[in-house]
């Protein structure tokens, strides 16, 4: 198996776009990503797309095909492009598809790329279009919702580790404070605990303020194998671990549901593939689709004891500048959500801030990154790793 | 949903209607039809839940899932049947009466309806056992 190196990165702006459609996106992305590591379209020999769902947000299926042909790269070069659906982890998957198709040596430049576009459907079909992640049959026919199933999540964290309100709330306080250092962020205001607390109640406990947006975007990276990477790019960011997971569709069938074992046996599998232990990330993009999805990971991926994760939040040690930074990007809460987008999108963080160019965002001396992107309420979880080493 | 795929479920929504494997006794609600423990070794058979069974988590719901709008606020839940398995059901209470452990029993009752003039989906909600 070939070492992999990520030679460019591109997100496009996160937000509502009202001016900018699917493909428009998706292209913008794309086409970044290609500029940022100098390769010509001639040399790129696949494209794997995460898309959760176009069929529902757009009325539009056959994602791959679209996307290589407004990218110009399926007249004459016929590239092969391939859509990967995972729910909320689709970008996540497209992005290990990629590492792939690139270690097997089948190809050697792969653009994997992530696209959403949910602004063109009320926000009610919008949501749910995103319950479909999880179990329709046994979950949402009884009328559970994506921020109700979470939901459940945090009142039994709050029963069994005196998680609190507050410390949930910390944790969109942390991510809108990163957010505003992010150029493409859809939020760039810093919110308080008492604005969180004072939203409207979604889901007893979790209020609008501790649930991510509906966004529209694309982010996209380009792979190349690790001995040719510095022919395109001074620091190629090497990928050091990717890793996945299943676990049941619904989160009635779950063994614990405050723990989502596929983050564990993801975040496992990683560190054994990296040899590297939780103390050798310097910083991590979590899949925080609400508060409580955060604290969940910050403690699946051993970075806080279980049921710690609040506390640890609320201590200040996940903040930039504290022991373990997470979402510096701003995270799902801040920088948006376009679901099949936010995988790929974390990694670009990480490439940025282990390039030295995340600005204000900057984690000093950053070496390594971890990226976990879940898809439903816990049934796909995908973890890379990535260092400015090989 | 559809009607076929409504109907395909009839009996398992109104009657509790599970599976049980009989090489290693594990229950199932939903129902399975492949044991996941056993796979192709194991032996499915139907299996008809008490019902009886406690809320290992819940939630209240205000912004509803589509087609519930009506109900808010509703009180969503996953109960463990007495049996073993958990599933997702609402509990017909006030908000302020449901807590962790609480223990329920089943009702039959409207799950929804496929629109105006479309089918009216029954199923089992639960309510406190007092």
């Amino acid at each position: 198996m070939r070492d992999v190196a990520i030679i460019g990165v591109k997100n496009t702006k996160f937000g509502e776009l009202w001016d900018r459609s699917f493909r428009d996106v998706v292209v913008e992305a794309g086409v970044g990503a290609v500029s940022d590591a100098g390769v010509v379209g001639e040399k790129i020999d696949s494209m794997f797309v995460g898309n959760m769902s176009g069929g529902q947000f757009v009325e539009q299926e056959h994602i791959g095909a679209l996307i290589a042909d407004y990218s110009g790269l399926a007249k004459d070069i016929h590239v092969p492009s391939t859509r990967v659906e995972a729910a909320c982890a689709s970008g996540g998957l497209a992005l290990r598809q990629g590492i792939y198709a690139v270690a097997s040596g089948m190809d050697d430049i792969v653009i994997a790329a992530g696209a959403e576009k949910m602004t063109d459907v009320p926000s009610p079909k919008a949501s749910s279009a995103l319950a479909a992640a999880a179990d329709r049959e046994w979950e949402g026919i009884m009328g559970a919702t994506f921020p109700g199933l979470y939901s459940m999540v945090a009142k039994l964290h709050m029963h069994k580790y005196g998680t609190t309100s507050e410390q949930l709330a910390e944790v969109a306080v942390k991510n809108h404070h990163n957010g505003q250092h992010n150029p493409i962020a859809q939020y760039k205001s810093p919110i308080t605990v008492e604005s969180v607390l004072n939203s409207i109640m979604v889901a007893d406990p979790l209020h609008i303020f501790d649930c991510s947006p509906i966004t529209d975007g694309a982010s996209a990276v380009v792979l190349a194998p690790a001995d040719v990477a510095h022919e395109y790019t001074d620091t190629p960011i090497y990928v050091k671990a990717t890793a996945q997971a299943s676990d049941t569709i619904a989160l009635h069938d779950r063994r614990d549901i405050t723990t989502l074992d596929a983050s564990v046996a993801a975040g496992k599998r990683a560190y054994e593939m990296a040899k590297m232990q939780p103390k050798n990330i310097d910083l991590v993009e979590v899949h925080d689709c609400f508060t409580i999805a955060e604290i969940c990971a910050i403690e699946d991926l051993g970075f806080a004891k279980k049921g710690e994760g609040g506390i640890v939040t609320q201590n200040g040690e996940t903040a930039i500048g504290g022991r373990i930074p997470v979402n510096t990007s701003g995270g799902l809460k801040s920088c948006g959500h376009p679901v099949g987008a936010t995988g790929v999108k974390q990694a670009v963080e990480i490439v940025e801030q282990l390039r030295g160019e995340a600005g204000k965002r900057q984690v000093d001396g950053a070496e390594v990154g971890m990226t976990h992107n879940v898809g439903g309420s816990g049934a796909t979880a995908v973890v890379h790793i990535f260092s400015r080493n090989r | 949903m559809s009607v076929p795929r409504f109907w395909r479920k009839q009996i398992a929504r109104y009657n509790l209607v599970g599976t049980h494997c009989k090489k290693c006794d594990e229950y199932f609600y939903p129902p399975r039809n492949m044991c996941p423990a056993c796979r192709r070794e194991g032996e499915i058979e139907d299996f008809k839940f008490s019902g009886k069974g406690e809320v290992v988590t819940y939630t209240v719901i205000h912004t509803a899932a589509e087609g519930f709008e009506n109900q808010t606020p509703y009180v969503l839940a996953i109960i463990k049947l007495e049996e073993g398995p958990s599933l997702t059901s609402q509990i017909i209470c006030e908000p302020e009466e449901v807590s962790i452990g609480m223990k329920v029993k089943p009702v039959f009752r409207k799950l929804g309806q496929g629109g105006e003039r479309g089918m009216i989906y029954y199923g089992t909600k639960f309510v406190p056992d007092k």
